[in-house]
């Protein structure tokens, strides 16, 4: 009986440690979904989000065959008191042409905030040939009180863009991230 | 016999235990624990079911009477979470302790000092999570999934405590299930193999694996809320590069192999009370082992059909449709198994088998609801309406809870070894079907007319159809004050003495021993035939 009970301890201590290592697997594996969720959209373009690094423009051939209708749609999130305007609210493009938007912000309080734009493209599978050289939203932007600005973006299509594709929509929301900015400036500082 | 000696002995031999309280807070006895846990369960259901109704009393009328919007949330996600963490899963958890040994031939659970820890953290679990409640700008608010920003950027400073709740409720739950695993790998009596194993003790292994895979992740979800909130990380942040709709995968594919965690052990249940009252064995034994182990592996890749209406693109939307649709397969295969149970049986309609013919019923009207929500483009009318709110009514009440309910008349004559008042048990049943019908089926109408969930308010069409939900509403928790009544009588060991199997037709281990069962079953391992 005794060996039995001792044999059958050292039974339950083994699977006990391989369950245990499953729950902390799945654990880390939640945390994993993270990065994997943001491989899996760069890679097929579905939620939208367009690169935030800038891309290099090689003298590609344009593709004068068709031309692409591009909107832009601009937002403010909730609480965030500034204006922002796209300056061109809809270009016709050709693939593979150099185009430049500028975007007008201004700041309307008494006070000084930092801003962060991010993209978001519809339908998402356009986010992938949207390229953009130079945007604003690559970095916070600062603005003190009253000031304005005009936040220049250039960008190209992919010519690969999908033929069925002749219109899409890029809209920049702007987010108030003056605390978490003030934080890393601390930091540096 | 060696069941006879240990009936006898087991007072001076074994249980030199603590009486009173202390017995119950270091009891470490499976019985003592599956008992603590049924009892937690109840006591939640109340609870859960006190803030239900304060939810209909809200909506018996439209426009705003009787509490505030936001205490209206509140109550909304509180309800959602007790129901879900504190009353179906711990209820389950109780039955698992309660039977699982004595239906493998175990004297106990494998690791019983961890049983007794993974109960009792689960108060203090509870106790964190209502008396956020009462603090300064009250509790969560934001619904039992507690979709980020709701959770993150929305939320008050009492979402911390949500937190280390939820963190403490899937610690308990962990434990539990490797408690089960353990027992069922090990603890097996010589001759018990896998195919000889009763179809709960099957489905509560699988429900453990479930639960050890997908806890995890619902714990890391509340971890990444916690830091979004209060440390400045973004995972769910859009200003800092992260994704509000990662949240909801990730919660998801936490989220919807949970509804599988507190529906397979029901299907158990269901398993062992058809066969007695028809007196016939179960029909398509090892189909019903394989149809759960098949719903286990495809709930893992059907989570995104919570999320249809995100702007998915139509090739992950026709895939998941398709995969929850392909559910309904195993699922069928267990219906009709157990009508082919029943089918030419002599039926007999004890209360157990009154609630596990509801069960079946209404649980297929529950899943028909889901095979209609699975459709894609419909989804977007149903989505975030009345409708869903009935569909896991029906799964989750008229399902899990009254698989419960089946389960406690079922047994509670051999833990108790008394039959219950059978008068009060028939009240009981008839009161809750006619009532839970009249409380969740027209919500599957006002849903489709387009009353969105979770609104304290409605449009005034919607208000002749509340009414009667409401009412409904009052019944059903009106009648559950009958089971307590019941389960009262049954403590204090009031009515018949019943025999050792209890019910003419039950078969298994649990009915071999006397009743009630003693406090210590299975010190020698018994025979297998």
């Amino acid at each position: 009986m005794t060996e039995r009970s001792s044999n059958s301890q050292s039974n339950n201590s083994k699977l006990v440690l391989k369950l245990v290592g499953v729950v902390i697997g799945m654990f880390g594996f939640a945390f994993a979904l993270v990065p994997l969720y943001e491989v899996f959209c760069q890679v097929t373009g579905i939620n939208g989000k367009t690169s935030d690094t800038a891309a290099v423009y090689e003298s590609i051939e344009v593709d004068h065959s068709r031309t692409i209708t591009i909107e832009f749609i601009t937002r403010t999130n909730t609480g965030m008191p500034w204006e922002f305007k796209a300056q061109t609210r809809k270009v016709e493009v050709y693939p593979g042409e150099m185009n430049q938007v500028d975007f007008y912000v201004k700041n309307t309080t008494h006070k000084d905030y930092v801003a962060q734009a991010v993209p978001s493209v519809s339908p998402g599978t356009a986010a992938l040939y949207m390229n953009k050289t130079e945007c604003f939203c690559f970095n916070n932007q600062p603005l003190g009180a009253g000031e304005e600005a005009i936040m220049p973006m250039k960008f190209y299509v992919d010519p690969q863009l999908p033929k069925d594709i002749k219109f899409f929509t890029l809209q920049y929301t702007l987010y108030d991230v003056t605390a978490s900015a003030e934080g890393v400036a601390m930091n540096q500082g | 016999m060696s069941t006879a000696t240990t009936e006898l002995d087991h007072d001076d031999h074994h249980h030199h235990a603590p009486s009173g309280i202390k017995r119950w807070l270091f009891t470490t006895n499976h019985k003592d624990i599956g008992t603590l846990y049924l009892w937690f369960a109840f006591i939640m259901f109340l609870t859960g079911g006190a803030m239900a109704m304060v939810i209909r009393a809200e909506l018996f009328q439209p426009g705003l009477q009787i509490v505030e919007p936001n205490f209206f949330n509140q109550m909304t996600t509180v309800h959602g979470l007790i129901m879900v963490f504190g009353a179906v899963m711990p209820a389950f958890t109780g039955l698992a302790n309660w039977l699982v040994p004595m239906m493998i031939g175990a004297p106990d659970m494998a690791l019983p000092r961890m049983n007794n820890w993974s109960f009792w953290i689960l108060p203090m679990a509870f106790t964190i999570l209502l008396a956020s409640l009462f603090m300064e700008g009250g509790g969560p608010a934001f619904g039992w999934t507690f979709y980020a920003p709701l959770s993150t950027t929305y939320s008050n400073d009492t979402t911390a405590l949500f937190v280390f709740s939820v963190h403490i409720m899937g610690i308990s739950s962990i434990m539990g299930a490797i408690n089960v695993i353990v027992t069922i790998f090990n603890m097996r009596a010589p001759g018990m193999t896998w195919m000889k194993m009763p179809l709960f003790v099957w489905t509560w292994l699988i429900t453990a694996f479930l639960l050890i895979a997908v806890m995890p992740v619902l714990a890391g979800a509340v971890t990444m809320v916690l830091t979004d909130k209060f440390f400045g990380t973004s995972f769910f942040n859009a200003a800092g590069g992260g994704d509000p709709v990662m949240f909801q995968h990730i919660f998801w594919f936490f989220g919807h192999p949970e509804v599988y965690i507190m529906i397979l052990p029901a299907f158990g249940i269901i398993s062992a009370i058809v066969p007695t009252f028809s007196r016939k064995k179960l029909f398509g034994y090892a189909s019903m082992v394989y149809a759960t182990t098949s719903i286990a592996l495809l709930s893992f890749i059907v989570w995104a059909h919570h999320m249809f209406t995100t702007g998915m693109p139509v090739g992950a939307e026709l895939f998941f449709m398709f995969a929850t649709m392909l559910i309904s397969v195993p699922t069928g295969v267990k219906v009709f198994n157990w009508v082919a149970t029943m089918w030419r049986g002599s039926l007999s309609f004890e209360v157990p088998m009154l609630f596990a013919l509801a069960f079946i019923v209404l649980f297929t009207i529950g899943g028909l609801s889901g095979l209609m929500l699975a459709i894609t483009p419909v989804d977007f009318q149903y989505h975030d309406t009345y409708f869903v709110v009935a569909h896991f009514h029906y799964v989750l009440v008229t399902g899990a809870i009254f698989s419960i309910m089946a389960a406690v008349y079922y047994w509670l004559p051999k833990w108790t070894g008394k039959m219950f008042d059978v008068t009060l048990a028939k009240w009981h049943f008839w009161c809750s079907l006619i009532s839970v019908n009249v409380l969740f089926f027209p919500m599957h109408f006002v849903g489709l007319a387009g009353m969105p969930r979770r609104i304290p308010d409605y449009a005034l069409q919607f208000a002749d159809f509340n009414k009667w939900i409401s009412l409904g509403g009052f019944a059903f928790g009106l009648s559950q004050l009958i089971f307590l009544a019941l389960l009262i009588k049954a403590c204090r060991k009031q009515g018949e003495p019943v025999s050792a199997q209890v019910w003419e037709g039950a078969e298994g281990l649990e009915w071999e021993i006397p009743s009630p069962a003693p406090y210590h079953t299975f010190d020698t391992p018994p025979v297998i035939k």
